[in-house]
């Protein structure tokens, strides 16, 4: 008899799809957030399978930090070039320059907050009513209880204690004017599925994800790559290390890992092996026990 | 194959577990999370601080690892639904962590509605009591194929092997009152370890699996149907690009049978009849699609098809009507109106219903039908009829999860209200 079985890769790849295509269902007008990072790229790449032969139905956007990695550009630029997908930049460096927001300044000084009121902006001017991003539940504490289909009131807030029940594969994205939706194609997919999915669909990514020779510094121990962008403390002294990135986000907030991993394969078994999860490099979660709730609280991705 | 590669093999099972206040529900996953070595080691520094905050225990305690708000933590309670992952050589797991006391049934009707499995938590030393009747009964609702009773705090009567098989009859015979094919009997303690992922040396007369080696080994690719073909239509694709001038698909996910190229289909609402032209991924063209699958179909014929409609098999319909019978879960706190009108949410069809009637109400402790009461509040299970603005294309919810399943919309503040499980 024939087993009618799928992996877990496929059956998360087809519940994400199922997902997608009721966004482009039930909103008039959504939009992909867009890091260049693995997660975003992933569900991008989803939603070009979603609705394979036709193109993706919504355009990307992408919060410009200013502080972003140039390789993360480039290679954003490079996709958006091939799949011929439309691309919208929201930038943070505007926003500063308009007197919206006021750039953090000291050691620790990040534009990761920042990007909030420039998310919002960008929401807002385009009038999109549902914004998926590449968050996913086994991220952060605060993500776990996080739907596939996220209400936001006309402030862009969440609320963590009135959320509607989401029950089987029903998705309900009724709103009222004013009001927006975040979804979160990828929820149910592990730092390890998305590593996994990448080799098994051999999809591209930015080098920063294998190790590669980089000046670095410690603080906190956490490893910083050497930039204009922070400001280092005396005895902070950059030194030449083997290193890759876990996440990709803001320069300024991104700790790097010393790593010898150089292709998919390895980084699937340094993943496997490794004790601390991909957020402990980031230290924007760090700021305290509760940062990732009351950042998501206020609108953040 | 590589070793690498061995997750190419595994498949998903996703779980939910209920448990009263005390069971020890958050120490049972926290032990799960931490004998298969899922806990990374700042997760476990921050929970070595949490603990010692709250200031309760010495020792790290297992159960802040699924403490997730802030505002839960202070209070010591759980608000919401959470979902936590692990995975095992074998399989890649997704537990649907359910609170224990607030809104209880409306949380644990949400977790059950995607799991495969039910893990229900009994104290030894209580035995079966209201709340595990209540919890087994939503399972069977909910028509969670396995359920798995976890007689925990073994350790607390001395691993005592009658104890466990007295409870294990009690259960027995409250479960033959429900309608579940699979269910089986744990003794165990998540505190100490017994039973959970390693085999317990304080009960030797447990000739059984553990509960870890149940999970990664309980068959689940049953659990679908494969039978009765359906086919939702969610998104029409049309690229309208010079490659695919008149290209038209139907995009869905199957919700169940196995489609094949060249099958006979007939569309409904609109009764039409055309063939399987092709099944198309973004890879390439498949022979067959089977639930849960999403793929994309083309007809041999042009058919004016959208989303709402099914397509389904000439000899094998589901049932179309505007008056369907269900069992619903309340979840908001305004009460169900008799007589008032909802939007109602079945597939991928939108519609507007009115409650006709209001049948009975479920005391869900006793599993008694309550007749005469028909105040249905925020977590309160009742039969009720309705009747909807145009046909749904329905199976019954025991037959069919996806196509068996609606939710019930208040169109003035849009919030999801009720659940509702199709009887017939």
């Amino acid at each position: 008899m024939q087993s009618y079985s799928l992996t877990h890769l496929k059956e998360l790849e087809s519940e994400s799809i199922f997902v997608l295509r009721e966004v482009a269902a039930q909103f008039e007008n959504p939009v992909m957030l867009f890091s260049g990072g693995k997660d975003s790229i992933v569900m991008f790449h989803l939603a070009r399978k979603a609705f394979f032969p036709g193109k993706v139905p919504f355009p990307l956007l992408h919060v410009d930090t200013g502080h972003n990695f140039p390789e993360t550009i480039d290679f954003r630029d490079k996709l958006m070039s091939e799949t011929g997908a439309e691309l919208i930049v929201g930038s943070v460096q505007q926003s500063i320059d308009e007197g919206k927001v006021v750039e953090e300044k000291g050691f620790n000084a990040s534009r990761n907050a920042l990007q909030t009121v420039t998310l919002l902006e960008s929401l807002e001017k385009g009038k999109y009513d549902a914004a998926m991003g590449g968050g996913r539940r086994d991220e952060e504490k605060a993500r776990a209880k996080e739907r596939f289909f996220s209400h936001r009131d006309e402030f862009g807030q969440w609320d963590p204690k009135n959320q509607r029940p989401e029950l089987w594969n029903i998705f309900n994205g009724k709103k009222n004017m004013g009001e927006h939706f975040r979804v979160f194609p990828i929820s149910n997919w592990t730092e390890m599925d998305v590593w996994q999915y990448i080799l098994l669909e051999n999809i591209a990514i930015p080098n920063l994800y294998l190790s590669h020779e980089r000046m670095v510094f410690e603080r906190d121990g956490v490893l910083l790559a050497d930039t204009e962008y922070i400001e280092r403390r005396e005895n902070e002294i950059p030194e030449m290390r083997t290193v890759r990135f876990r996440t990709i986000g803001d320069m300024t907030c991104t700790g790097a890992v010393e790593s010898h991993a150089n292709d998919l394969e390895k980084i699937i078994e340094e993943v496997s092996a490794t004790r601390v999860t991909e957020r402990g490099a980031r230290s924007d979660d760090k700021r305290s026990e509760a940062a990732m709730e009351d950042r998501k609280k206020q609108g953040y991705f | 194959m590589t070793k690498e590669h061995g997750y190419l093999d595994m498949d998903l099972l996703r779980f939910t577990t209920a448990g009263s206040v005390d069971d020890g529900k958050s120490t049972l996953i926290g032990r799960m999370l931490y004998d298969s070595k899922s806990i990374f080691t700042d997760q476990m520094e921050a929970i070595e601080q949490a603990s010692k905050k709250s200031g309760v225990e010495a020792e790290v305690n297992l159960a802040l690892l699924t403490d997730g708000l802030r505002s839960e933590r202070e209070q010591g309670i759980t608000i919401d639904v959470a979902y936590r992952y692990f995975a095992t050589p074998k399989r890649k797991f997704i537990i649907a962590d359910t609170p224990g006391h607030i809104q209880y049934t409306r949380n644990m009707v949400t977790g059950a509605s995607t799991a495969n499995l039910a893990i229900i938590l009994v104290d030894a030393r209580h035995g079966l009591v209201e709340q595990t009747a209540r919890h087994s009964f939503i399972a069977s609702l909910l028509k969670i194929p396995h359920i798995v009773y976890c007689v925990n705090k073994m350790d607390l009567v001395d691993y005592n092997e009658d104890r466990f098989e007295e409870i294990k009859d009690q259960l027995e015979a409250f479960s033959s009152k429900l309608e579940v094919n699979d269910i089986r009997f744990i003794p165990i303690s998540a505190l100490k370890g017994d039973n959970v992922v390693h085999k317990s040396t304080n009960m030797g007369w447990y000739e059984g699996s553990t509960l870890m080696y149940t999970l990664e080994n309980i068959h689940i690719s049953g659990d679908e149907n494969h039978i009765d073909c359906r086919f939702p239509v969610q998104y029409v694709v049309r690229p309208q690009s010079t490659e695919y001038h008149d290209y038209r698909g139907y995009a869905g996910r199957v919700a169940g049978g196995v489609f094949k190229k060249g099958d006979d289909v007939v569309i409904l609402p609109s009764g039409f009849t055309s063939k399987i032209a092709a099944i198309d991924t973004f890879t390439g063209e498949v022979d067959q699609a089977f639930a849960p699958m999403s793929v994309t179909l083309r007809l041999d014929d042009d058919i004016d098809i959208g989303r709402g409609d099914m397509i389904v098999r000439p000899n094998n319909q589901p049932e179309v009507s505007q008056d369907v019978d269900m069992m619903i879960c309340w979840m908001s706190e305004r009460p169900i109106m008799a007589n008032g009108k909802y939007a109602i949410k079945h597939t991928s069809k939108d519609a507007r219903c009115i409650v006709k009637e209001i049948q009975y109400k479920v005391d869900i402790n006793t599993l008694h039908r309550l007749e005469d009461d028909k105040d249905i509040k925020m977590n309160d299970i009742a039969r009720i009829r309705i009747r909807t603005t145009s046909p749904l294309f329905y199976d019954r919810y025991s037959r069919n999860r996806v196509t068996g399943s609606v939710i019930l919309i208040d169109e003035a503040t849009n919030e999801t209200v009720g659940a509702g499980m199709i009887v017939e």
